[in-house]
C-alpha cells in the first residue's frame, strides 16, 4: 500500500535544506548574492548609458527609458526566478547522468521530474530578484511622475523636456515649439512639462500662453479630463530628434497587477521547459557541458523587446523565437502588458497575451513528454 | 643559448599539441561566440533608428557594430581564459614547487604556453572568424584603413596580448599571499568586462566615468585596438594611448617579476 507522497512538503523540505546548507557558509552566501547583483547592476549600468544617447530603443516602438527599463526589470525578475530554482537542478542532472547517480532519483517513490527539477533551491540568486523589484518599482514611479499629455485633435501626445514640435498654422507656416524645463531657449518661451509638479491647468496655461507668442497664432489650450487640448485645428508635427513622442500618459491599470505576476510565471515555466528539455538531451548525448553556454546563447535572445527584431533578416529570428522555441514571449508579454508602450492597445498585443499562454502549456507539456521519452533511454553508467 | 631556444620550442609544441585535440568543439564554440553579436546589431539598428541618422557618441551605425566585431578580435588576443586561476590553484596546491627545481622559468614557461594557446586558437578559430567577418564586411564601410593606421593595429593587438598576459599573471601570484583568488577574479572580470570596452564603446561615457576609465589598464584589451582600427582617435591620441600601454604592460612585467621572486622567498610548498 503506498500513498503518494505530499508534493508541497517535499518541495518545502528541499528549500529548507537548500537553505541550510547555503547559510552554513554565510560569508560565501553573500559573495554570491554580491557577485550576481554586480553583474545585473553592470548590465543596468550599460542601459543607463544608452539611454544617455537616445530617447528609446526603436522609433515607434514606445521603449523609452522608463519602459524599457521596466522591460529590464521583468528580464531579471524571470531569469532570477529561474536561477533560483531550476538552473543548479538541471546542472545537476546532466551531473547525474553522467555519474550514474540518477538511479537513485529514478527508485525514490516520486514523480522523476518533480526531483530533479525541484531538489536544490539556490537562495542566493534571490537577490537578483529583490533588485528586479526595486527596479520596478522606480520606473513604475518614473512612469506614473512623468510629463502629461497634449490631445491635439484626438491624437494624444505626450511632450518630453527638450523636445521641440512644429506647428503648422492654417497659412501653412511653421513655427518651432521647445519643451523646454526651466530653461529658456532664445526666442523660445519655456514651457514647463511633466514632472507631475504642475497641473493640467497651469500647463494649459502655459502652453497657450507660449504657444500665443508665436507670429500669427490664436491657440487656446483648455483642460479636458487631466489631460490638456488644443482648441483649434493645427497640425503638429513631431521633431525628427523626439522620436517616441507619440507616447501616452501612464496609468497603473488594476488588472495588470494580477496579469503582470501571472505572466512572469507563465515566462518562468517557458524558460523552466526550455531548460528541462536540454538538460534532458544529455541522456541521448552522454554529456553535455555547453547545456549553460547554449542556454545563455538562446536565452539571450529574450533579453530584448520583440520589436527590435522585426526588421529584414530578424523576422527569421523573430519568428524561430516566437513560434518555435517561444523564449521572446517571455519577457515580452508581461513586461509589455505592464509599460503598455502602446496605447491604446493594440490587438494584435492581446492575441500575444494568449498566444503566450498557449506557448507556456505546449512547452510544459513537451517538455515533459521529452523528459520522458529521454529517462527510458537511460542505461545508468559506472556502478 | 641553443639549449634554451629547444627548451622554448619544445614548451611551444607541447601547447600546440594539447590545443588541437579539440578542434571541432573550439571551433564551434567560437562560431558561437559571434551570436549574442546578433542581438547587439539588432539593438542598435533600433537605437540608431531613434536617433534617426544622427551618430551616436561619434559611431554610425556600421561602425558601432563593426567596433563589437572590433572588440572581439581584440579580446581574441588580450584575453586569458584561466590563467590567474591556474596559476593560483598551481600556487595552493604545490605543483609551482617544479618550476623552482627545474631550470624552467615560470612566468617564461605560462607565456610560451599562452603564445602556444593562442597560435592554436588562431589556426582552429580563423575559419569562424573570417566567416562572420565577411557576412558582415558591409558594417566596415570605411574599408580597409591605410597600412599605416593597419600597422599600428597590429602593434596594440600584439601589446594587448603582453598586458593581458603579465596582468592576469600578477593577479595569479597574489595566489602566494592569499590562497583563494576567486572573489579578486571575479571583480577583475567584472571590471575588465564593463571598462575594456567589451560592452559598448567607451566613447559613450559620461566625461566623468572616461576620466577615470582613462586611469585603468583595461581599455588596452578591447577598446583601444578596436578605435584604432576605426580611426575615432585622433594620432596624437594614438601616439599617446600606445605609449601609455607599453607603460601599462612594463609595470606589469617588473610587478609580475617582483611579486614571483617575493612570493618564492616566502612560499612554504605545501601539497605534494
Amino acid at each position: 500500500m503506498q500513498s503518494s507522497p505530499s508534493y508541497r512538503r517535499v518541495f518545502l523540505t528541499f528549500a529548507r535544506n537548500s537553505l541550510i546548507r547555503e547559510m552554513t557558509f554565510r560569508a560565501n552566501f553573500l559573495l554570491q548574492c554580491v557577485s550576481s547583483t554586480s553583474w545585473t547592476l553592470m548590465n543596468i549600468g550599460f542601459y543607463i548609458i544608452v539611454f544617455q544617447h537616445t530617447d528609446a530603443i526603436g522609433k515607434t516602438t514606445g521603449w523609452e527609458q522608463s519602459e524599457f527599463f521596466l522591460f529590464l526589470s521583468t528580464t531579471w525578475l524571470i531569469n532570477s526566478l529561474v536561477q533560483t530554482f531550476f538552473m543548479p537542478n538541471a546542472q545537476e542532472f546532466s551531473e547525474l547522468i553522467r555519474t550514474g547517480n540518477l538511479d537513485f532519483a529514478l527508485v525514490k517513490p516520486i514523480d522523476t521530474q518533480f526531483l530533479i527539477s525541484f531538489q536544490r533551491v539556490e537562495w542566493s540568486s534571490l537577490s537578483n530578484f529583490v533588485l528586479g523589484i526595486v527596479l520596478l518599482i522606480v520606473s513604475v514611479g518614473q512612469l506614473t511622475t512623468r510629463g502629461q499629455a497634449i490631445v491635439v485633435n484626438g491624437d494624444e501626445s505626450r511632450f518630453a523636456n527638450e523636445q521641440t514640435i512644429s506647428i503648422v498654422d492654417a497659412n501653412g507656416t511653421a513655427s518651432i515649439l521647445e519643451f523646454n524645463d526651466r530653461r529658456s531657449v532664445a526666442g523660445h518661451h519655456p514651457i514647463v512639462i511633466g514632472g507631475g509638479k504642475r497641473t493640467a491647468e497651469q500647463m494649459a496655461s502655459a502652453i497657450s500662453e507660449a504657444i500665443n507668442t508665436l507670429p500669427g497664432a490664436m491657440l487656446t489650450a483648455k483642460v479636458d479630463e487631466n489631460r490638456v487640448v488644443l482648441e483649434q485645428d493645427v497640425q503638429i508635427k513631431l521633431d525628427a530628434s523626439a522620436t517616441a513622442l507619440a507616447n501616452r500618459r501612464w496609468d497603473l491599470e488594476p488588472l495588470m497587477l494580477v496579469l503582470y505576476p501571472f505572466y512572469v510565471l507563465c515566462g518562468t515555466a517557458i524558460l523552466y521547459s526550455v531548460m528541462i528539455g536540454l538538460a534532458a538531451t544529455s541522456i541521448w548525448l552522454g554529456r553535455n557541458q555547453s547545456l549553460y553556454n547554449f542556454w545563455f546563447y538562446i536565452t539571450n535572445f529574450s533579453r530584448y523587446p520583440m520589436e527590435i527584431y522585426q526588421r529584414s533578416w530578424g523576422w527569421v529570428l523573430w519568428g524561430v523565437f516566437t513560434f518555435v522555441v517561444p523564449v521572446l514571449v517571455v519577457v515580452n508579454v508581461p513586461a509589455r502588458l505592464l509599460a503598455q508602450p502602446l496605447n491604446p492597445r493594440h490587438n494584435w498585443e492581446w492575441w500575444l497575451a494568449g498566444f503566450a499562454l498557449m506557448a507556456t502549456a505546449f512547452s510544459l507539456l513537451l517538455s515533459r513528454k521529452v523528459f520522458q521519452k529521454a529517462l527510458l533511454s537511460y542505461r545508468s553508467a559506472s556502478s | 643559448m641553443y639549449v634554451r631556444v629547444v627548451t622554448w620550442w619544445t614548451i611551444l609544441r607541447i601547447g600546440l599539441e594539447e590545443r588541437l585535440v579539440y578542434r571541432a568543439d573550439f571551433a564551434l564554440g567560437t562560431l558561437m561566440r559571434f551570436l549574442p553579436i546578433i542581438t547587439q546589431i539588432f539593438l542598435w539598428a533600433a537605437v540608431f533608428e531613434t536617433v534617426g541618422g544622427n551618430s551616436v557618441a561619434g559611431y554610425s551605425y556600421e561602425n558601432m557594430v563593426a567596433y563589437y566585431l572590433l572588440t572581439m578580435m581584440s579580446r581574441a588576443f588580450s584575453s586569458m581564459p584561466g590563467l590567474a586561476s591556474g596559476v593560483a590553484t598551481q600556487i595552493r596546491n604545490g605543483e609551482i614547487k617544479k618550476f623552482l627545481i627545474q631550470p624552467v622559468d615560470l612566468i617564461g614557461f605560462m607565456l610560451l604556453n599562452r603564445v602556444a594557446h593562442k597560435l592554436t586558437y588562431y589556426m582552429v578559430a580563423m575559419l569562424p572568424f573570417a566567416g562572420v567577418f565577411y557576412l558582415c564586411r558591409g558594417f566596415f564601410v570605411g574599408g580597409w584603413p591605410p597600412a599605416e593606421t593597419l600597422l599600428i593595429y597590429i602593434t596594440t593587438l600584439l601589446l594587448g596580448f603582453l598586458l593581458g598576459f603579465f596582468l592576469e599573471m600578477c593577479i595569479g601570484l597574489i595566489g602566494f599571499w592569499f590562497l583563494e583568488v576567486t572573489s579578486l577574479l571575479f571583480v577583475y572580470m567584472l571590471l575588465n568586462f564593463f571598462l575594456s570596452g567589451h560592452m559598448f564603446p567607451l566613447d559613450m561615457l559620461p566625461d566623468w566615468a572616461a576620466t577615470i576609465v582613462e586611469l585603468f589598464p583595461l581599455k588596452y584589451l578591447a577598446y583601444f585596438p578596436a578605435a584604432v582600427f576605426l580611426g575615432q582617435l585622433e594620432h596624437a591620441e594614438i601616439i599617446r594611448g600606445l605609449w601609455l600601454e607599453i607603460g601599462w604592460l612594463l609595470t606589469f612585467m617588473i610587478l609580475s617579476r617582483l611579486m614571483y621572486w617575493y612570493g618564492v622567498k616566502q612560499y612554504s610548498a605545501y601539497g605534494g
